[in-house]
């Protein structure tokens, strides 16, 4: 981590294309993230978000196009290496490890700074302990961070729906990423439970210093926090800047309303 | 170049192609050395494994379809289905030795026949969809392993089952004096047996049937939406528990007459024939596409040549004494290799899961 | 899927034929005729009658359960009694029918004897009948008031009733076990009957375990809220000396129990270390793997090969020399058949696994390497293990050899259950893209399950071999994988202590009932659907060890409330 070049962008990705058989899901995507910034990617349902998500954490390989992290390309790498090297993700449609416990879940985000092995574990080295108490010490405290003290021995599956939401971050923190990618993480929320979200994300950057990538439905959680905001549409750039530059835009408001965009997004671009 | 190639493979998938790469050296030389080194074996024997094989294959074939069939729609293997396929020669055979006591095969021996195929059929589409009332539809939704885990305990429970009701023993079907010998038809006798040409034909009417059935009728036409989506053939009205209780018959149905012909193939029955067949018909189906119709009769076909020829030109080339016991060993090799290196068959899955 | 609230006429219909259907499967499938000679009490009940009335029993207790919600407690009664009717008269017409028609030419099972029985001690056809349909509808009705009872109560009862049925299983090893004991005759004497418990036996049982069971649900006078009030000191003490107290006891097994019991406990011993090593594939990783038993046959034949004198004698080395060797290979044969089915899909696992078993027991099983290992014929002569001048010559010695394995393969399973490797496992189980996304590397993990796995099994085939003195293929087929993937999950797939439980209820269980034999895998089958079905998650499943955990904790007190959380990024 700490060989990182010092360029300015954290995350590179250099004319990205994605394609499953005919489909262009992103195409030629290029963007810049700057260090320690909220960096937004919003676009109607089917733009290409998630999709380029995916690429950047592995899990899909992209078609054309180069990624770097910190100057260096990332491609072609396993998705469990790329989180070593600092990326970790949330999902639009929360995938905790539903049958382990709030605690089990952000452990097990810890894997990747762990060294622990089978040895290890069966002889209890001290070395072993060591590292499993200060990893439980560690998740205690992401878990106290994201409000879920209390909760630490419950079963994911049966924390409240905005409770996982905070899990699912809590466990990508503790991988202790460079660069964060949360898809949606408002997906779902009532407006207040949004309200706090954005506030959280907000402290995220301010508290822990880490650069937040961020794909987003809702216009206002965007607006507020955004400093950079990337705009999609079937799967290419269509516009790209502050928040109140993009808000002006108009291919983004055609995009946007040409879809019937609900009422309140309508008022929010105006 | 290497470390591009090195980050692209791991190990272990190096690993599987050499493996790959051996077997597939070994079925070459084999078949060489056998063929052209020891020429043991005479043209018309080759000709003969190749029928024996297409017949038994054919059996294969229809259990095949009962598996895709399902999978198709629920995306789940009914382990329990080589149970199904007992179930219903095996209630059979009862009738079997009554009518061949009383004269009746002799006598009338394709009514016989058919009566035969109808009481299996009716006894495996029962076993089938009381499998799947009891057994699968409280599990729909479960989480994948959860149905396996049933069908497997189905599976056991079946074969206990037939066991404790109708006996431990190896019984032997009554012989068709009709069937007997080589098949004469347009005067002249052919390089095939009379009962192997019955299979090869009866298994193919079936296969005409069912495929005619799910590309056709409405019933089939609504199997196939539901197979590609649940929720939307529901919304269109379609009634899928029952969609779901006709694919179960439909399989139980070509179970059932496969029963019957492997009846006529092998001659005995006991509560455990089903298991090996089974497993094979699923390599049959995996090796056409799961859930891919044309592609399950293909399979099964595949399957049952390449065990009919295997032991004796691979396997015999390579020296290994009575490479005849070792014929599932080929088979289960061919479903290791298959799932390994085209998981999605030969004509590929016809209807893949969706993503969740 | 909404129920509808009703319980019609109908309704009462369907469950008296659903009872009827499964009496007569019962009766068809032999487990009545089978089950007849085992007396449960006082030479007047038996296993067999046990098995023929508890169909009616269940379904009138589950009617009378459904109708008791939407009707009156009359109307539950009624039910009951009229399900108890329904099955009461398919039985006696199969009564009937199997007298005047020679059903038995199908049905292996209707054999006179069977009639005799069904005939429940009445002469005539009448009264035969008449009996039928009246113990029948008492069935029903005690099912229907079991319904009826408050749950507390119908608990104890069934916890009561349960111990006299296995109290009365119990009696014939008993009697091998302690009768040539002094203290044990008066004892005997009170509880058993000549054949099955006596009737003040029974009276004790019954009010033994409805006592235990009240008590137990009472709440206050459990020792381990008690424990749990000392403090922490103390309660390491306590948790010590009841562990050494617990070895002691299992090591003193053997002598106080005698030989047979001896031989029953290495069985379901052994099952136990293949169980831990399965749990760690198919209940911590979630690979469903069939092919189990392989790594059991590698573990056998290993220590066969190397250490038999007879006729395919080798090197003849000693176990201890053969046993690492054992263990080794089966691990790396875990890893090399882990290899192909790293990418597989969960449910072609199961297959290809199952695929694997199929071809190492065809392969063993042929000609082609015979020579080596024997073919059908096994191998003969393999020398017991020794240490010193102590021979592990019968079970009452192996079976310290099974206790040894079980405790070390338990420790580890324990060990790693919390530790890093068992929460990638856990996680993997989960969810497989969202472990990779989390930095788990599956190759690698998957791979440590199976090759941990699989260890344990070689060491369960190595004391297997040692055990027999001699192995053949048929031991190694399927069924074994079967009996072990059933056996956890009867206890509770992932958790320990229910592969213990697993084994004791599925192993041990049915060594006692030699007539059960015949219908293991029948029930094992039935069992797997309906844990399934009704209780997935098993009969003793794995806790979410929360208090376990909390009481450990450490470092709470020093997490202060508004600590910015790390500074390590
Ligand atoms: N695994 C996949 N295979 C085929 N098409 C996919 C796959 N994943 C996404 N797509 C397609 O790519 C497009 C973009 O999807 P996605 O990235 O999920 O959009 P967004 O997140 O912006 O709503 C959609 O048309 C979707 O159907
Ligand atoms: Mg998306």
């Amino acid at each position: 981590m700490t060989t990182a070049s010092q360029s300015e962008f954290i995350l590179e990705t250099i004319h990205v294309t994605k394609q499953f058989g005919g489909l262009t899901a992103v195409k030629d995507l290029s963007i810049q993230v700057p260090r320690k910034s909220i960096y937004s990617v919003i676009g109607p349902n089917g733009a290409g978000k998630t999709t380029f998500f995916n690429c950047i954490t592995g899990f899909y390989k992209v078609t054309e196009g180069d990624i770097l992290l910190d100057g260096e390309s990332i491609v072609g790498l396993r998705p469990d290496i790329i989180v070593k090297k600092g990326i970790s993700r949330t999902y639009q449609n929360i995938r905790l490890f539903q049958n382990l416990t709030a605690l089990e879940n952000v452990m097990v985000g810890h894997h990747p700074r762990m060294k622990a092995g089978w040895f290890g574990a069966v002889f209890n080295t001290p070395g072993t302990r060591r590292e499993e108490a200060e990893a439980r010490k560690l998740a205690m405290e992401l878990l106290e961070f994201v409000g879920l003290k209390g909760y630490e021995y419950e079963l994911a599956t049966n924390l409240p729906y905005g409770q996982q939401r905070r899990l699912e971050i809590a466990r990508a923190l503790a991988s202790e990423p460079k660069l964060l990618l949360l898809d949606e993480p408002t997906a779902g929320m009532n407006p207040s439970e949004t309200e706090e979200m954005t506030n959280f994300i907000d402290n995220l950057r301010k508290d822990l210093g880490i650069t937040v990538l961020l794909i987003e439905h809702d216009m206002r959680v965007v607006m507020t926090i955004s400093d950079i905001i990337t705009v999609l549409d079937y799967g290419q750039k269509i516009a790209e800047g502050k928040p109140e530059e993009v808000r002006a835009n108009p291919r983004v408001i055609e995009a946007y309303l040409g879809r019937g965009a609900v009422t309140e997004q309508e008022t929010q671009a105006a | 170049m290497l470390h591009k190639f090195m980050r692209k493979h791991d190990t272990t998938d190096i690993v599987m192609w050499l493996i790959g790469l051996g077997i597939f050296a070994a079925v070459i030389y084999g078949s060489y050395v056998t063929l052209f080194v020891t020429q043991k074996y005479e043209p018309s024997v080759w000709l003969d494994f190749t029928i024996f094989g297409l017949a038994q294959g054919s059996v294969y074939a229809l259990i095949a379809l009962g598996y895709t069939l399902v999978y198709g729609i629920l995306f789940m293997i009914n382990f329990a289905h080589g149970e199904v396929f007992t179930g219903g020669v095996f209630t059979a055979y009862f009738l079997a030795i009554a009518m061949a006591d009383s004269g009746f095969i002799e006598r009338h021996w394709i009514l016989a026949l058919l009566i035969l195929m109808a009481v299996a059929m009716t006894v495996s589409v029962l076993v089938a969809v009381i499998l799947e009332r009891i057994a699968y539809r409280p599990l729909r939704g479960a989480p994948r392993l959860v149905p396996l885990i049933t069908a497997i305990g189905a599976s056991f429970f079946l074969q206990y089952t037939y066991r404790g009701i109708y006996g431990s023993g190896v019984k032997t079907y009554p012989d068709f004096p009709a069937l007997d010998g080589k098949l004469n038809l347009f005067g002249r006798e052919w390089p095939i047996l009379t009962t192997q040409a019955l299979v090869i034909v009866v298994s193919a009417i079936m296969m005409v049937f069912l495929y005619w059935y799910v590309q056709k009728t409405k019933a089939g036409k609504a199997m196939r939406a539901v197979a590609e989506d649940k929720e939307a053939a529901a919304l269109m009205g379609i009634d899928v528990d029952r969609v779901i209780v006709n694919t179960f018959a439909l399989g139980g149905a070509m179970a059932g007459v496969a029963g019957i012909l492997y009846a006529l193939l092998f001659k005995q029955v006991n509560a455990f024939m089903g298991f090996i067949p089974g497993i094979k018909a699923f390599t049959a189906a995996v090796l056409g596409g799961i859930g891919n119709v044309p592609g399950a009769m293909l399979g099964g076909l595949f399957l049952g040549i390449v065990e009919s020829l295997g032991p004796s030109l691979i396997l015999d080339g390579l020296g290994i004494p009575a490479p005849y016991q070792l014929k599932d060993a080929i088979a289960f090799t061919l479903l290791v290799l298959v799932l390994i290196f085209r998981p999605t068959g030969i004509l590929g899955e016809r209807l893949s899961e969706k993503k969740a | 899927m909404d129920k509808e609230l009703k319980f019609t006429w109908k309704d009462m219909l369907k469950y008296g034929v659903i009872a009827g259907v499964v009496a007569i499967y019962v009766i068809l499938v032999g487990m009545v005729e089978a089950f007849n000679e085992r007396y449960i009490i006082a030479e007047t009940i038996n296993l067999g009658q046990i098995a023929l009335f508890s169909p009616v029993f269940l379904l009138a207790y589950f009617a009378a359960n459904n109708a008791r919600k939407i009707k009156s407690s009359l109307f539950a009664i009624i039910t009951s009694i009229v399900v108890g009717l329904i099955g009461g008269a398919f039985v006696a017409g199969l009564l009937v029918l199997g007298t005047h028609m020679n059903l038995r030419a199908v049905f292996l099972n209707v054999s006179p004897e069977l009639l005799d029985i069904l005939h429940l001690g009445q002469e005539g056809m009448a009264g035969a009948i008449a009996a039928n349909l009246i113990i029948s509808a008492t069935v029903g009705l005690l099912g229907g008031l079991f319904a009826l009872m408050p749950h507390k109560w119908s608990n104890a009862l069934l916890v009561g009733l349960s111990l006299v049925l296995l109290m009365g299983i119990l009696q014939e090893l008993m009697t091998i076990t302690f009768g040539n004991k002094d203290w044990y005759k008066p004892i005997g004497e009170f509880i058993y009957a000549k054949k099955g418990l006596s009737w003040g036996g029974t009276a004790l049982f019954l009010v033994l375990g409805i006592v235990l069971n009240l008590w137990r649900s009472s709440d206050k006078l459990r020792p381990g809220k008690k424990v749990a009030k000392l403090p922490r000191q103390q309660q390491m003490a306590v948790q010590i000396v009841a562990m050494l107290l617990g070895l002691a006891i299992l090591l003193a097994l053997p002598k106080f129990l005698g030989s047979y019991p001896s031989e029953i406990l290495t069985t379901v011993g052994i099952y136990i270390i293949m169980g831990l090593g399965l749990n760690i594939v198919v209940g911590f990783a979630g690979l469903l793997d069939l092919g189990y038993v392989a790594f059991f046959a590698i573990g056998a034949y290993t220590v066969g090969i190397l250490t038999t004198t007879g006729k395919l004698a080798t090197v003849e080395w000693n176990f201890w020399m053969a046993l690492p060797v054992a263990i080794f290979l089966a691990m790396m044969a875990g890893v090399l058949l882990g290899i192909p089915v790293l990418k597989m899909r969960g449910d072609y696992l199961a297959i290809v696994t199952l695929g694997f078993g199929e071809i190492i027991r065809v392969v063993v099983l042929s000609d082609w390497l015979k020579p080596y290992i024997g073919g059908a014929q096994g191998i003969l002569q393999i020398p017991k293990p020794k240490i010193g001048n102590f021979v592990f010559k019968g079970p009452q010695q192996i079976y310290f050899l099974v206790l040894a394995g079980i405790i070390i393969v338990g420790y580890i399973a324990w060990r790693l259950r919390d530790a890093r490797v068992g929460r990638a496992w856990k996680a993997m189980r989960e969810d497989e893209d969202v472990a990779e996304a989390m930095g788990i590397h599956l190759v690698s993990t998957k791979l440590l399950a199976f090759a941990t796995g699989a260890a344990f099994a070689g060491l369960a085939g190595a004391i297997f071999a040692a055990k027999l003195g001699s192995i053949f293929p048929h031991s190694f087929n399927l069924i074994v994988s079967i009996n072990v993937l059933s056996l956890i999950i009867v206890g509770g797939i992932g958790s320990l202590p229910g592969v213990i439980v697993g084994a004791l209820i599925l192993v041990g269980l049915p060594e006692l009932l030699r007539e059960f034999a015949d219908f293991r895998m029948l029930f094992y089958g039935a069992l797997l659907v309906a844990m399934m079905l009704v209780k997935p998650e098993g009969f003793v499943p794995e806790k979410t060890h929360a208090r376990e955990l909390s009481e450990k904790e450490p470092f709470s007190s020093e997490i202060e409330p508004e600590a910015p959380a790390r500074e390590t990024i």
